[in-house]
C-alpha cells in the first residue's frame, strides 16, 4: 500500500497521506490499521489535514473513508474545503461519508452513556463502504459530556478496540497541547495511539505561525522537530528539509518579456513557466517591467493576474499609463485581473490563500506579483520566506509564467539573499539599480542569472519614455559605465568621430583614385611611345637591308662594266656569297 | 429489529396526551440496560398508560438510528406530543427526564 517497499514499510505497514512534505518526515506515511492522534489549540490545522489525508486516499488511490464531525458539520467542512478546490460533494457520493456527530445543543443529559451505539452505526457503514481511513474529528466534545475521567477511558478504551476490530486506520483529532497541563485521560490517548502528531500556532511579531511536529511514531524513525506548516492551493503543506525535488514540465517555449532588447539579452524572451525575480530600489521601475510584461501577454490574448501589494489597481494603471503601458482595455475585457492586498490588514498567509483562490478563479497563464518583498513588511521573516517559496512552487504547479518583483533596499543585489531568499529558487534574476555619475541618477539592468539561457553579460540602460521602457547599450569609458547626459555625450562624440572617418576615407579614396589614373595615362603615353619606337626600329632594319641588296648589286654591275681581273681570286667567292641574296630579291628588284 | 412495547391510553384516563418516545439502546451494554429499565420505572409512575415506547437497538439495525440522527447510546427521542425533545444517557436522573418530556417537575413524589 506503501509507495515504497523498503525495509521499515515491511515491518510496519504506511499508508502514504500524500500530503506535501509530510510523508517525508514520517519515512513514508502514517501507520496502516493502526491509530494516530493529532492534538493541538484551536484554529492549529488539524481538521485540515485529516480531511485532506482522507481525501487523498479517497482520490488517488480509491480508498474510502469515513469522517465522523463533532465539531463542524458536513457543510461547512464542505466549505472550508471548497477553498482548497477540493470537491467533496462529488467524493461523498460513493468514496466518503460524512458523519454529523455534533449533538443538538437542545439535548438533554441524563446519567452514564456509551459509544457503542455509534460504533456499531459506523461499522455497518465501513462494511457498506468497505472503509480504509476514519477520522474522529474533536471527539473530545463528546466525551467531555461524560464528565467522568474514568468514564472518558473506558470510551477511549471501547473505541481502540473497536479500531483494532475492524482493520481501520484512524485519525482522531483532539483539542490539547500535548503538555503537562494536558488532563490524565487525554494522556491515555496518547498512549494508545501509534503516532501522536502535535499542530501548534503561535504569533511571531503579531503574525500566526503554524507548526508541526511529530510527538511519537511507535515503531519507526521519524523527523523530529518542529516543521513550518502553510496553507497552499491543494491545502495543507509542509515545507520538510531535504524535500525531493519537485517535478515541473520544462518547456522551451519561450515568452516575450515585452522589451525586444529584454528578449534578445535572455535569448529570446524567458521560458514558459518560469518565474523571473526583478530586484531593485525603489523608483528602479521594477513595476515599470512587471507592467510591460502583463501588457504582451494580454496582447498575445493570454489570461493575465496582477497582484500588488499596498498600491491600488487603478494606480498602478494611472503609472503605467505614463510610460506607455496601457492595461485598461484588457483589465475591461475580464483577460487581465487585478488584485491588490493590504500588507497591514492581513497577514502573508492569508494572501497566499487569496492569491491561491485566485489562481483558480481566474486561470491566468502569466502572472505578476509587485512586490513580493511586501509581505514580509508585517510578519516574521522566517514564515514570509516559506511562503514566498510556497506561492513560486505554486505558480510553477499551475505552469504560469511569472515576474516577481522584490524591494531591495540600496544597490548590492547581494542583499536579496538575505531578505525573502527567493533569488535561489527564481529561473531568472534581473536587477535595477541607479549608477549616479555626472550629476545624474540613471537606471542600469543587469541579468544576475536566467537559468537554461546563455544571457548577455551586459549592463543596459533603461530609458523611460511616453512611448515605452526602452532598454541602450551603455559605454564603458575607462572602465566606468557611462549613461543618460555622458552616453548621449559619448554617443555624439563617436558620431562625429564617424563622420570624420567617413570623410577621411572619401578624401583618401579620390587621391588615390586620381593617383591611380594619373598612372594609368602615364602607362598609355609610354606604350604609345614604346609603340612608335618598335614601329621605327622596324622600318629602320627594312631600310638598311635594301640599302645592302641595292649596294651589292651596285658592286656587281660595275665589276661587270669595268671587266676586272687582278680581283679575280676574290671576286667568285663574293659573287657566290651574293648570288644567293640576289637569287632571293631578285623578285624584288627584278633582276 | 425493533422491539415494540406499547400501551395505549384507555379512554377517559387522567392524563389526556399520549406521549410518543422512541429509546435508542445498544444491545445489552451496561448504560443501556439501565437507561430501559429507568426509562419503564419514570413511565409506570409518571405516564401511567398515557405513552408509546418504541425501543431501537442500534446494533441490530444501525441504519435506522443512522436515518433518526442519533449516535450516543442510551439517547430518548420524545416524538411527540410537539416539541420533540432528546435525552442521551441512561435516564438516571429522574428531574431532567421528566422536564424533557414536558411532565411538570411538581408531580416528582
Amino acid at each position: 500500500m506503501t509507495a515504497k517497499k523498503s525495509a521499515t514499510a515491511q515491518l510496519l505497514p504506511k499508508l502514504a497521506t500524500g500530503l506535501l512534505g509530510f510523508d517525508e518526515i514520517s519515512d513514508g506515511g502514517l501507520p496502516r490499521n493502526r491509530t494516530s492522534l493529532l492534538i493541538g489549540g484551536p484554529g492549529t490545522g488539524k481538521t485540515v489535514f485529516a480531511l485532506q489525508v482522507l481525501i487523498n486516499a479517497a482520490r488517488e488511490r480509491k480508498q474510502p473513508g469515513i469522517f465522523v464531525a463533532f465539531e463542524e458539520g458536513p457543510g461547512e467542512i464542505f466549505a472550508n474545503a471548497a477553498t482548497f478546490g477540493w470537491r467533496l460533494p462529488a467524493l461523498a457520493k460513493d468514496a466518503l461519508f460524512f458523519l454529523d456527530a455534533r449533538l443538538s445543543p437542545t439535548v438533554v443529559q441524563s446519567g452514564d452513556f456509551e459509544l457503542s451505539g455509534m460504533l456499531a452505526i459506523l461499522e455497518a457503514k465501513k462494511q457498506e463502504l468497505a472503509a480504509d481511513w476514519i477520522v474522529f474529528d474533536g471527539i473530545d466534545v463528546l466525551l467531555a459530556l461524560l464528565q467522568n475521567p474514568g468514564a472518558e477511558v473506558r470510551e477511549i478504551y471501547r473505541l481502540r478496540d473497536w479500531l483494532a476490530r475492524n482493520n481501520l486506520t484512524a485519525l482522531i483529532t483532539a483539542k490539547m497541547n500535548g503538555d503537562t497541563s494536558s488532563p490524565a485521560n487525554y494522556g491515555f490517548m496518547q498512549f494508545m495511539a501509534d503516532c501522536v502528531i502535535r499542530f501548534d500556532r503561535r504569533l511571531e511579531l503579531g503574525i500566526s505561525v503554524r507548526r508541526l511536529e511529530i510527538m511519537k511514531y511507535r515503531g519507526s524513525a521519524f523527523a523530529s522537530g518542529e516543521f513550518s506548516l502553510s496553507f497552499g492551493l491543494h491545502g495543507m503543506e509542509l515545507v520538510a528539509p531535504g524535500k525531493p525535488e519537485a517535478f515541473h514540465e520544462a518547456s522551451t517555449e519561450r515568452v516575450s518579456s515585452g522589451f525586444e532588447g529584454l528578449d534578445s539579452m535572455l535569448g529570446g524572451g524567458v521560458f514558459r513557466g518560469t518565474s523571473t525575480l526583478i530586484t531593485g530600489a525603489p523608483g528602479t521601475s521594477k513595476t515599470t517591467l512587471a507592467g510591460q510584461f502583463a501588457e504582451s501577454a494580454c496582447r498575445r490574448g493570454e489570461r493575465t493576474l496582477f497582484v500588488s501589494f499596498d498600491e491600488g489597481g487603478e494606480r498602478i494603471r494611472r503609472n503605467l499609463t505614463s510610460v506607455g503601458i496601457h492595461l485598461d482595455a484588457y483589465v475591461k475585457s475580464g483577460l487581465l485581473r487585478m488584485y491588490s492586498g493590504r500588507t497591514d490588514a492581513n497577514n502573508a498567509e492569508e494572501h497566499l490563500m487569496r492569491i491561491a483562490a485566485l489562481l483558480l478563479e481566474h486561470q491566468p497563464r502569466c502572472m505578476v506579483i509587485d512586490p513580493l518583498s511586501a509581505i514580509a513588511k508585517t510578519g516574521a521573516l522566517s514564515s514570509a520566506r516559506a511562503i514566498g517559496n510556497r506561492l513560486i512552487y505554486q505558480v510553477r504547479d499551475h505552469h504560469i509564467t511569472a515576474f516577481i518583483t522584490s524591494l531591495v533596499e540600496g544597490d548590492d543585489p547581494q542583499a536579496e539573499a538575505t531578505a525573502l531568499q527567493i533569488s535561489t529558487i527564481a529561473d531568472t534574476w534581473i536587477h535595477l539599480s541607479y549608477l549616479v555619475r555626472g550629476g545624474e541618477r540613471n537606471r542600469a539592468l543587469t541579468i544576475v542569472k536566467s537559468r537554461g539561457t546563455r544571457h548577455s553579460n551586459q549592463v543596459r540602460e533603461l530609458v523611460l519614455s511616453a512611448a515605452g521602457p526602452a532598454l541602450t547599450d551603455v559605454y564603458s569609458a575607462g572602465g566606468e559605465v557611462l549613461m543618460g547626459t555622458l552616453r548621449w555625450e559619448k554617443e555624439a562624440e563617436e558620431r562625429a568621430r564617424k563622420l570624420q572617418r567617413h570623410a577621411e576615407f572619401s578624401q583618401k579614396r579620390r587621391e588615390l583614385q586620381l593617383a591611380e589614373a594619373d598612372a594609368a595615362a602615364r602607362i598609355a603615353a609610354l606604350q604609345r611611345d614604346l609603340d612608335r619606337q618598335r614601329a621605327e626600329l622596324e622600318r629602320y632594319g627594312r631600310d638598311e637591308e635594301a640599302r645592302q641588296v641595292s649596294s651589292g648589286k651596285w658592286e656587281t654591275d660595275l665589276r661587270r662594266m669595268r671587266s676586272e681581273d687582278g680581283a679575280g681570286a676574290a671576286a667568285p667567292a663574293i659573287r657566290k656569297r651574293r648570288g644567293a641574296r640576289v637569287s632571293a630579291n631578285s623578285g624584288k628588284n627584278g633582276d | 429489529m425493533a422491539r415494540k412495547r406499547t400501551k395505549a391510553s384507555a379512554a377517559g384516563a387522567s392524563v389526556t396526551t399520549v406521549v410518543v418516545m422512541r429509546l435508542y439502546i445498544a444491545g445489552t451494554a451496561p448504560n443501556s440496560v439501565k437507561a430501559v429499565a429507568n426509562l419503564q420505572a419514570i413511565c409506570g409512575r409518571y405516564l401511567k398508560d398515557g405513552y408509546k415506547l418504541e425501543i431501537v437497538d442500534v446494533c441490530e439495525d444501525p441504519r435506522r438510528a443512522l436515518a433518526d440522527g442519533v449516535l450516543v447510546t442510551p439517547s430518548l427521542a420524545k416524538v411527540a406530543p410537539k416539541p420533540a425533545a432528546k435525552v442521551i444517557g441512561n435516564l438516571s436522573d429522574t428531574r431532567s427526564v421528566l422536564a424533557a418530556l414536558g411532565l411538570p417537575a411538581g408531580q416528582i413524589e
